[in-house]
Protein backbone atom coordinates (compact mmCIF):
# COMPACT_ATOMS: atom_id res chain seq x y z
CA UNK A 1 0.00 0.00 0.00
CA UNK A 2 1.44 3.22 -0.76
CA UNK A 3 1.86 5.89 1.74
CA UNK A 4 -1.01 8.38 1.62
CA UNK A 5 1.53 11.26 2.46
CA UNK A 6 3.97 11.11 -0.27
CA UNK A 7 3.77 13.43 -2.83
CA UNK A 8 4.13 13.21 -6.46
CA UNK A 9 6.73 15.53 -7.74
CA UNK A 10 5.24 18.14 -10.54
CA UNK A 11 6.80 20.94 -12.41
CA UNK A 12 6.27 24.65 -12.48
CA UNK A 13 5.80 24.96 -16.24
CA UNK A 14 4.55 28.66 -16.01
CA UNK A 15 3.77 31.45 -12.94
CA UNK A 16 1.43 34.00 -13.81
CA UNK A 17 0.44 36.86 -11.61
CA UNK A 18 -2.82 38.01 -11.48
CA UNK A 19 -3.12 40.27 -8.66
CA UNK A 20 -0.63 41.83 -6.63
CA UNK A 21 -1.16 39.05 -4.01
CA UNK A 22 -2.40 36.05 -5.90
CA UNK A 23 -0.16 33.90 -8.77
CA UNK A 24 -1.76 31.11 -11.30
CA UNK A 25 0.25 28.23 -11.23
CA UNK A 26 0.34 25.48 -13.91
CA UNK A 27 2.12 22.10 -13.40
CA UNK A 28 2.97 19.14 -15.00
CA UNK A 29 3.60 15.64 -13.52
CA UNK A 30 7.36 15.28 -13.58
CA UNK A 31 6.52 10.91 -14.56
CA UNK A 32 2.90 9.73 -15.28
CA UNK A 33 -0.08 11.07 -16.02
CA UNK A 34 -2.60 14.22 -14.09
CA UNK A 35 -4.76 11.68 -11.96
CA UNK A 36 -8.73 13.46 -13.03
CA UNK A 37 -9.93 15.31 -10.89
CA UNK A 38 -13.55 16.79 -10.51
CA UNK A 39 -14.42 20.46 -10.02
CA UNK A 40 -14.41 21.53 -6.30
CA UNK A 41 -11.89 19.50 -5.72
CA UNK A 42 -8.53 20.00 -4.22
CA UNK A 43 -4.54 19.45 -3.74
CA UNK A 44 -2.03 19.29 -1.33
CA UNK A 45 0.94 21.67 -3.16
CA UNK A 46 4.19 21.14 -1.24
CA UNK A 47 6.71 24.06 -1.45
CA UNK A 48 10.04 21.97 -0.55
CA UNK A 49 11.11 22.67 2.93
CA UNK A 50 8.79 25.08 3.49
CA UNK A 51 5.51 23.46 4.12
CA UNK A 52 2.16 22.07 2.06
CA UNK A 53 -0.81 23.35 1.79
CA UNK A 54 -4.37 23.01 0.46
CA UNK A 55 -5.21 25.11 -2.85
CA UNK A 56 -8.27 24.39 -5.13
CA UNK A 57 -7.85 22.93 -8.89
CA UNK A 58 -9.17 25.74 -10.71
CA UNK A 59 -8.01 24.79 -14.42
CA UNK A 60 -10.33 22.64 -16.82
CA UNK A 61 -11.65 19.30 -15.86
CA UNK A 62 -11.47 17.98 -19.18
CA UNK A 63 -7.89 19.55 -19.97
CA UNK A 64 -5.44 16.16 -18.92
CA UNK A 65 -2.21 18.15 -19.47
CA UNK A 66 -2.24 20.35 -16.88
CA UNK A 67 -3.10 20.86 -13.77
CA UNK A 68 -3.88 24.58 -12.29
CA UNK A 69 -4.15 26.04 -9.54
CA UNK A 70 -4.58 29.54 -7.86
CA UNK A 71 -2.67 30.54 -5.46
CA UNK A 72 -3.19 33.78 -2.63
CA UNK A 73 0.18 34.53 -0.67
CA UNK A 74 -1.26 34.72 2.70
CA UNK A 75 1.13 33.26 4.82
CA UNK A 76 4.71 31.28 5.02
CA UNK A 77 3.78 28.13 2.59
CA UNK A 78 1.28 30.08 0.66
CA UNK A 79 3.63 32.77 0.06
CA UNK A 80 6.14 30.35 -1.07
CA UNK A 81 3.90 28.77 -3.14
CA UNK A 82 3.26 31.94 -5.23
CA UNK A 83 6.15 33.23 -5.52
CA UNK A 84 7.43 30.05 -7.09
CA UNK A 85 9.04 30.39 -10.56
CA UNK A 86 8.76 27.79 -13.93
CA UNK A 87 10.85 24.96 -13.83
CA UNK A 88 10.79 24.58 -10.14
CA UNK A 89 9.63 20.75 -8.82
CA UNK A 90 6.88 21.32 -5.83
CA UNK A 91 5.26 18.05 -4.59
CA UNK A 92 1.60 17.50 -4.75
CA UNK A 93 -1.12 14.80 -3.22
CA UNK A 94 -4.66 14.73 -4.46
CA UNK A 95 -7.01 15.57 -5.93
CA UNK A 96 -9.12 14.95 -2.77
CA UNK A 97 -12.61 16.32 -1.22
CA UNK A 98 -16.30 16.28 -2.89
CA UNK A 99 -16.93 18.28 -5.71
CA UNK A 100 -19.74 20.72 -7.23
CA UNK A 101 -23.25 19.08 -8.35
CA UNK A 102 -22.24 19.39 -12.03
CA UNK A 103 -23.75 16.14 -13.51
CA UNK A 104 -26.33 16.34 -11.03
CA UNK A 105 -27.85 19.94 -11.92
CA UNK A 106 -28.19 18.71 -15.49
CA UNK A 107 -31.15 19.91 -17.13
CA UNK A 108 -31.83 22.38 -14.31
CA UNK A 109 -30.57 26.53 -14.44
CA UNK A 110 -27.34 26.89 -12.70
CA UNK A 111 -26.19 29.90 -10.88
CA UNK A 112 -23.00 30.68 -9.80
CA UNK A 113 -22.15 32.88 -7.21
CA UNK A 114 -18.62 33.79 -6.40
CA UNK A 115 -16.53 36.60 -4.47
CA UNK A 116 -12.80 37.15 -4.21
CA UNK A 117 -10.85 34.30 -4.78
CA UNK A 118 -14.11 32.11 -4.77
CA UNK A 119 -13.61 32.06 -8.43
CA UNK A 120 -10.90 29.90 -8.03
CA UNK A 121 -12.76 26.91 -6.74
CA UNK A 122 -15.74 27.57 -9.27
CA UNK A 123 -13.83 27.75 -12.45
CA UNK A 124 -13.70 24.10 -13.17
CA UNK A 125 -17.00 23.77 -13.01
CA UNK A 126 -17.73 26.84 -14.74
CA UNK A 127 -15.50 25.74 -17.73
CA UNK A 128 -17.10 21.94 -17.69
CA UNK A 129 -20.77 23.92 -17.67
CA UNK A 130 -19.75 25.99 -20.72
CA UNK A 131 -18.02 23.44 -22.57
CA UNK A 132 -21.39 21.06 -21.81
CA UNK A 133 -23.29 24.33 -22.39
CA UNK A 134 -26.85 22.25 -24.25
CA UNK A 135 -26.98 20.12 -20.93
CA UNK A 136 -28.27 22.78 -18.95
CA UNK A 137 -30.71 25.22 -18.37
CA UNK A 138 -30.25 29.54 -18.16
CA UNK A 139 -26.44 30.09 -16.95
CA UNK A 140 -25.76 32.89 -14.74
CA UNK A 141 -22.50 33.51 -12.44
CA UNK A 142 -22.55 36.88 -10.13
CA UNK A 143 -19.22 37.83 -8.98
CA UNK A 144 -18.01 40.38 -6.71
CA UNK A 145 -14.79 41.75 -5.54
CA UNK A 146 -13.59 44.16 -3.40
CA UNK A 147 -12.52 47.01 -5.77
CA UNK A 148 -12.21 46.67 -9.70
CA UNK A 149 -8.15 46.05 -9.29
CA UNK A 150 -9.27 42.56 -7.22
CA UNK A 151 -11.43 41.06 -10.11
CA UNK A 152 -9.38 37.69 -10.94
CA UNK A 153 -9.21 36.12 -14.29
CA UNK A 154 -10.88 39.01 -16.24
CA UNK A 155 -9.59 38.02 -20.02
CA UNK A 156 -11.47 35.11 -19.11
CA UNK A 157 -14.62 37.16 -18.12
CA UNK A 158 -14.28 39.21 -20.73
CA UNK A 159 -14.55 36.15 -22.69
CA UNK A 160 -17.46 34.61 -21.56
CA UNK A 161 -19.33 37.94 -21.41
CA UNK A 162 -19.10 37.74 -24.91
CA UNK A 163 -21.25 34.70 -25.27
CA UNK A 164 -24.72 35.43 -25.84
CA UNK A 165 -25.96 32.29 -23.77
CA UNK A 166 -24.35 33.00 -20.36
CA UNK A 167 -25.70 35.81 -17.83
CA UNK A 168 -22.72 37.78 -16.16
CA UNK A 169 -22.88 39.87 -13.04
CA UNK A 170 -19.77 41.59 -11.54
CA UNK A 171 -20.03 43.93 -8.78
CA UNK A 172 -17.08 45.66 -6.52
CA UNK A 173 -17.81 46.84 -3.03
CA UNK A 174 -16.22 49.89 -3.97
CA UNK A 175 -14.74 51.82 -6.79
CA UNK A 176 -14.35 55.07 -8.20
CA UNK A 177 -15.44 57.02 -10.77
CA UNK A 178 -13.85 55.93 -13.90
CA UNK A 179 -15.78 52.28 -13.05
CA UNK A 180 -18.94 51.78 -15.33
CA UNK A 181 -19.87 48.60 -13.81
CA UNK A 182 -22.01 47.64 -10.97
CA UNK A 183 -21.63 48.95 -7.45
CA UNK A 184 -22.46 46.94 -4.06
CA UNK A 185 -22.84 43.67 -2.42
CA UNK A 186 -23.42 40.22 -4.52
CA UNK A 187 -26.39 39.31 -2.71
CA UNK A 188 -28.18 42.70 -3.79
CA UNK A 189 -28.16 41.17 -7.25
CA UNK A 190 -29.82 37.90 -6.53
CA UNK A 191 -33.69 39.31 -6.39
CA UNK A 192 -33.18 41.12 -9.79
CA UNK A 193 -32.25 37.70 -11.56
CA UNK A 194 -35.92 36.52 -11.74
CA UNK A 195 -34.53 33.59 -10.95
CA UNK A 196 -37.08 29.90 -11.72
CA UNK A 197 -36.68 28.95 -7.61
CA UNK A 198 -37.25 25.20 -8.12
CA UNK A 199 -35.88 24.53 -11.16
CA UNK A 200 -32.30 25.95 -9.78
CA UNK A 201 -29.17 24.80 -8.95
CA UNK A 202 -26.96 27.08 -6.98
CA UNK A 203 -22.91 26.99 -6.44
CA UNK A 204 -21.64 29.45 -4.03
CA UNK A 205 -17.77 30.42 -3.22
CA UNK A 206 -16.11 33.52 -1.48
CA UNK A 207 -16.13 34.48 2.13
CA UNK A 208 -17.84 32.59 4.38
CA UNK A 209 -20.12 35.42 5.46
CA UNK A 210 -21.03 36.58 1.72
CA UNK A 211 -21.45 32.81 1.28
CA UNK A 212 -23.92 33.16 3.92
CA UNK A 213 -25.51 36.37 3.28
CA UNK A 214 -26.12 35.31 -0.56
CA UNK A 215 -27.42 31.53 0.50
CA UNK A 216 -30.19 34.14 2.51
CA UNK A 217 -30.83 35.83 -0.45
CA UNK A 218 -31.48 33.07 -2.83
CA UNK A 219 -33.75 31.42 0.10
CA UNK A 220 -35.15 34.81 0.45
CA UNK A 221 -35.88 34.56 -3.81
CA UNK A 222 -37.65 31.07 -3.24
CA UNK A 223 -34.76 28.11 -3.83
CA UNK A 224 -34.73 25.36 -1.38
CA UNK A 225 -31.84 25.70 0.93
CA UNK A 226 -30.64 22.00 -0.48
CA UNK A 227 -30.43 23.06 -3.86
CA UNK A 228 -27.46 25.45 -2.74
CA UNK A 229 -23.94 24.59 -2.63
CA UNK A 230 -21.09 26.09 -0.72
CA UNK A 231 -17.03 25.41 -0.97
CA UNK A 232 -15.81 25.67 3.04
CA UNK A 233 -12.59 26.18 3.39
CA UNK A 234 -10.30 24.99 7.21
CA UNK A 235 -6.92 25.04 7.87
CA UNK A 236 -6.53 21.25 6.34
CA UNK A 237 -3.16 19.31 6.50
CA UNK A 238 -3.58 15.30 6.38
CA UNK A 239 -6.69 16.32 3.79
CA UNK A 240 -7.85 12.48 4.21
CA UNK A 241 -9.62 12.97 7.28
CA UNK A 242 -7.13 11.45 10.03
CA UNK A 243 -5.67 14.57 11.80
CA UNK A 244 -8.78 16.38 12.68
CA UNK A 245 -7.36 20.24 11.92
CA UNK A 246 -10.60 20.80 9.76
CA UNK A 247 -13.29 19.19 11.84
CA UNK A 248 -16.13 21.13 11.28
CA UNK A 249 -18.61 19.29 14.13
CA UNK A 250 -19.25 16.20 12.60
CA UNK A 251 -17.85 16.11 9.40
CA UNK A 252 -14.09 16.80 8.24
CA UNK A 253 -13.86 19.63 5.55
CA UNK A 254 -10.82 17.30 3.85
CA UNK A 255 -12.94 14.43 3.17
CA UNK A 256 -16.61 14.96 4.07
CA UNK A 257 -16.33 18.58 1.50
CA UNK A 258 -15.16 21.10 0.67
CA UNK A 259 -18.50 21.23 -1.35
CA UNK A 260 -21.18 20.82 0.93
CA UNK A 261 -25.29 21.08 0.57
CA UNK A 262 -26.07 24.25 2.22
CA UNK A 263 -29.04 22.87 4.67
CA UNK A 264 -26.78 20.54 6.06
CA UNK A 265 -24.05 22.89 7.53
CA UNK A 266 -26.14 26.27 7.72
CA UNK A 267 -26.78 25.93 11.40
CA UNK A 268 -23.54 24.87 12.08
CA UNK A 269 -21.95 28.47 10.38
CA UNK A 270 -24.07 30.92 12.83
CA UNK A 271 -21.84 28.50 15.57
CA UNK A 272 -18.86 31.25 16.26
CA UNK A 273 -16.49 28.53 18.28
CA UNK A 274 -16.94 26.29 14.81
CA UNK B 1 -50.04 57.51 -24.98
CA UNK B 2 -49.06 55.97 -21.41
CA UNK B 3 -49.96 58.12 -18.38
CA UNK B 4 -48.11 59.20 -15.94
CA UNK B 5 -50.01 57.30 -13.64
CA UNK B 6 -49.69 54.20 -15.78
CA UNK B 7 -45.72 54.49 -15.89
CA UNK B 8 -45.42 55.26 -11.61
CA UNK B 9 -47.85 52.23 -10.95
CA UNK B 10 -45.91 49.93 -13.59
CA UNK B 11 -42.57 50.19 -11.34
CA UNK B 12 -41.60 47.68 -9.22
CA UNK B 13 -41.29 49.76 -6.20
CA UNK B 14 -45.19 50.04 -6.11
CA UNK B 15 -46.08 46.71 -6.76
CA UNK B 16 -49.22 45.31 -5.29
CA UNK B 17 -50.17 48.98 -4.18
CA UNK B 18 -53.90 49.33 -5.10
CA UNK B 19 -54.85 51.22 -7.84
CA UNK B 20 -57.17 54.14 -5.86
CA UNK B 21 -54.21 55.10 -4.90
CA UNK B 22 -52.39 55.70 -8.25
CA UNK B 23 -53.88 58.92 -8.61
CA UNK B 24 -52.58 60.36 -5.33
CA UNK B 25 -49.18 59.66 -6.20
CA UNK B 26 -49.05 60.45 -9.43
CA UNK B 27 -50.08 64.20 -8.75
CA UNK B 28 -46.52 64.22 -7.29
CA UNK B 29 -44.95 62.57 -10.23
CA UNK B 30 -43.23 64.00 -13.08
CA UNK B 31 -41.00 62.69 -15.88
CA UNK B 32 -37.32 63.32 -16.61
CA UNK B 33 -34.62 62.46 -18.11
CA UNK B 34 -30.47 62.99 -17.04
CA UNK B 35 -27.30 62.75 -19.58
CA UNK B 36 -24.47 59.88 -18.44
CA UNK B 37 -22.50 62.22 -15.94
CA UNK B 38 -25.57 64.86 -14.86
CA UNK B 39 -25.88 64.61 -11.15
CA UNK B 40 -29.65 64.14 -10.25
CA UNK B 41 -28.47 65.86 -6.84
CA UNK B 42 -25.37 66.37 -4.71
CA UNK B 43 -24.84 66.15 -1.24
CA UNK B 44 -25.92 68.92 0.96
CA UNK B 45 -29.00 69.82 -1.10
CA UNK B 46 -32.13 69.85 -0.02
CA UNK B 47 -33.97 66.54 -0.61
CA UNK B 48 -37.33 67.81 -2.27
CA UNK B 49 -38.08 64.53 -4.29
CA UNK B 50 -36.81 61.21 -4.99
CA UNK B 51 -36.88 59.25 -7.83
CA UNK B 52 -37.92 55.62 -9.51
CA UNK B 53 -35.42 54.85 -11.87
CA UNK B 54 -37.25 53.60 -15.56
CA UNK B 55 -33.84 53.27 -17.38
CA UNK B 56 -30.12 53.23 -16.71
CA UNK B 57 -27.71 53.44 -13.53
CA UNK B 58 -27.61 55.57 -11.10
CA UNK B 59 -24.27 55.93 -9.12
CA UNK B 60 -24.61 56.96 -5.51
CA UNK B 61 -21.13 58.79 -4.38
CA UNK B 62 -19.36 60.10 -1.29
CA UNK B 63 -16.85 62.92 -1.77
CA UNK B 64 -14.04 61.96 1.51
CA UNK B 65 -11.94 65.29 1.68
CA UNK B 66 -9.23 65.80 -0.72
CA UNK B 67 -9.72 62.50 -2.23
CA UNK B 68 -11.58 61.39 -5.31
CA UNK B 69 -14.94 60.45 -5.24
CA UNK B 70 -16.11 57.22 -3.85
CA UNK B 71 -19.22 55.23 -5.66
CA UNK B 72 -20.39 52.76 -2.74
CA UNK B 73 -23.84 51.50 -4.45
CA UNK B 74 -25.14 51.88 -7.81
CA UNK B 75 -28.91 51.64 -8.68
CA UNK B 76 -30.10 50.79 -11.70
CA UNK B 77 -33.61 50.02 -13.78
CA UNK B 78 -37.01 49.43 -11.41
CA UNK B 79 -34.63 50.71 -8.67
CA UNK B 80 -35.50 54.31 -6.26
CA UNK B 81 -33.05 56.97 -5.69
CA UNK B 82 -33.45 58.83 -2.35
CA UNK B 83 -34.74 57.79 0.99
CA UNK B 84 -33.47 61.65 2.85
CA UNK B 85 -36.92 63.45 1.86
CA UNK B 86 -38.93 60.86 4.31
CA UNK B 87 -36.26 61.96 6.86
CA UNK B 88 -35.92 65.67 8.68
CA UNK B 89 -33.94 67.84 7.93
CA UNK B 90 -34.50 66.45 4.27
CA UNK B 91 -31.04 67.39 2.83
CA UNK B 92 -28.97 64.94 1.06
CA UNK B 93 -25.53 62.86 2.31
CA UNK B 94 -24.61 61.90 -0.89
CA UNK B 95 -24.32 62.46 -4.84
CA UNK B 96 -25.99 60.58 -7.14
CA UNK B 97 -24.76 60.87 -10.76
CA UNK B 98 -26.18 58.85 -13.79
CA UNK B 99 -23.61 56.87 -15.32
CA UNK B 100 -25.79 55.83 -18.50
CA UNK B 101 -28.43 58.12 -19.69
CA UNK B 102 -31.47 57.54 -17.21
CA UNK B 103 -35.62 58.22 -17.76
CA UNK B 104 -36.85 58.36 -13.92
CA UNK B 105 -39.78 59.50 -12.54
CA UNK B 106 -39.23 62.17 -9.87
CA UNK B 107 -41.36 62.38 -7.20
CA UNK B 108 -41.99 66.01 -4.96
CA UNK B 109 -41.13 65.41 -1.29
CA UNK B 110 -43.24 68.21 0.08
CA UNK B 111 -46.30 67.32 -2.33
CA UNK B 112 -46.32 63.47 -1.17
CA UNK B 113 -45.30 64.00 2.54
CA UNK B 114 -48.29 66.10 2.67
CA UNK B 115 -50.30 63.36 0.91
CA UNK B 116 -49.22 61.27 3.31
CA UNK B 117 -50.58 63.25 6.55
CA UNK B 118 -53.39 63.68 5.42
CA UNK B 119 -53.90 60.17 4.51
CA UNK B 120 -52.46 57.87 6.46
CA UNK B 121 -53.11 54.45 4.65
CA UNK B 122 -51.15 56.35 1.53
CA UNK B 123 -48.12 57.22 4.31
CA UNK B 124 -48.63 53.63 5.96
CA UNK B 125 -48.16 52.01 2.40
CA UNK B 126 -45.22 54.18 1.47
CA UNK B 127 -43.65 53.19 4.78
CA UNK B 128 -44.11 49.31 3.86
CA UNK B 129 -42.14 49.99 0.69
CA UNK B 130 -39.31 52.22 2.75
CA UNK B 131 -38.31 50.61 5.21
CA UNK B 132 -37.59 47.27 3.39
CA UNK B 133 -34.78 49.41 1.31
CA UNK B 134 -33.65 51.37 4.38
CA UNK B 135 -33.24 47.61 6.05
CA UNK B 136 -31.77 46.24 3.07
CA UNK B 137 -29.24 49.11 2.50
CA UNK B 138 -28.12 48.48 6.47
CA UNK B 139 -27.66 45.19 6.09
CA UNK B 140 -25.52 46.16 2.65
CA UNK B 141 -23.33 48.29 4.85
CA UNK B 142 -22.51 46.23 7.41
CA UNK B 143 -21.08 43.70 4.62
CA UNK B 144 -19.50 46.42 2.79
CA UNK B 145 -18.02 47.49 6.16
CA UNK B 146 -16.72 43.99 6.91
CA UNK B 147 -14.47 43.99 3.48
CA UNK B 148 -14.49 40.41 3.37
CA UNK B 149 -12.61 40.31 0.11
CA UNK B 150 -9.66 41.95 1.82
CA UNK B 151 -6.49 40.08 2.09
CA UNK B 152 -6.92 37.90 5.64
CA UNK B 153 -5.32 39.03 8.58
CA UNK B 154 -2.22 36.47 10.37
Amino acid sequence: MSDPFLPTPYRVTSARQELSDVTTLELTPEHGAIPAFQPGQFNMLYAFGVGEAAISISGDPADPTRLIHTIRSVGAVSAALANTQPGTTLGLRGPYGTAWPCAASEGQDIIFIAGGLGLAPLRPAIRHTLANRARYGRVTLLYGARDPSGLLYRTELEHWRTLLDVDIHITVDHADPSWHGNVGVVPRLIPRLGLDPLNTTAMVCGPEIMMRYSATALHDSGLPLERIHVSLERNMKCAIGLCGHCQFGADFICKDGPVFRYDLVAPRLAIREL
Amino acid sequence: METLERIVMAHPFFAGLESELGPLIAGCAKNLRFTAGQYLFRSGEPANEFYLIREGTVALEIQPPGQPPVVYATETTGDIVGTSWLVPPYRWNFDARATTPVRAISLDATCLRNKCEADHHLGYEMLKRFLPEISQRLDDARLQMLDVYARPKR
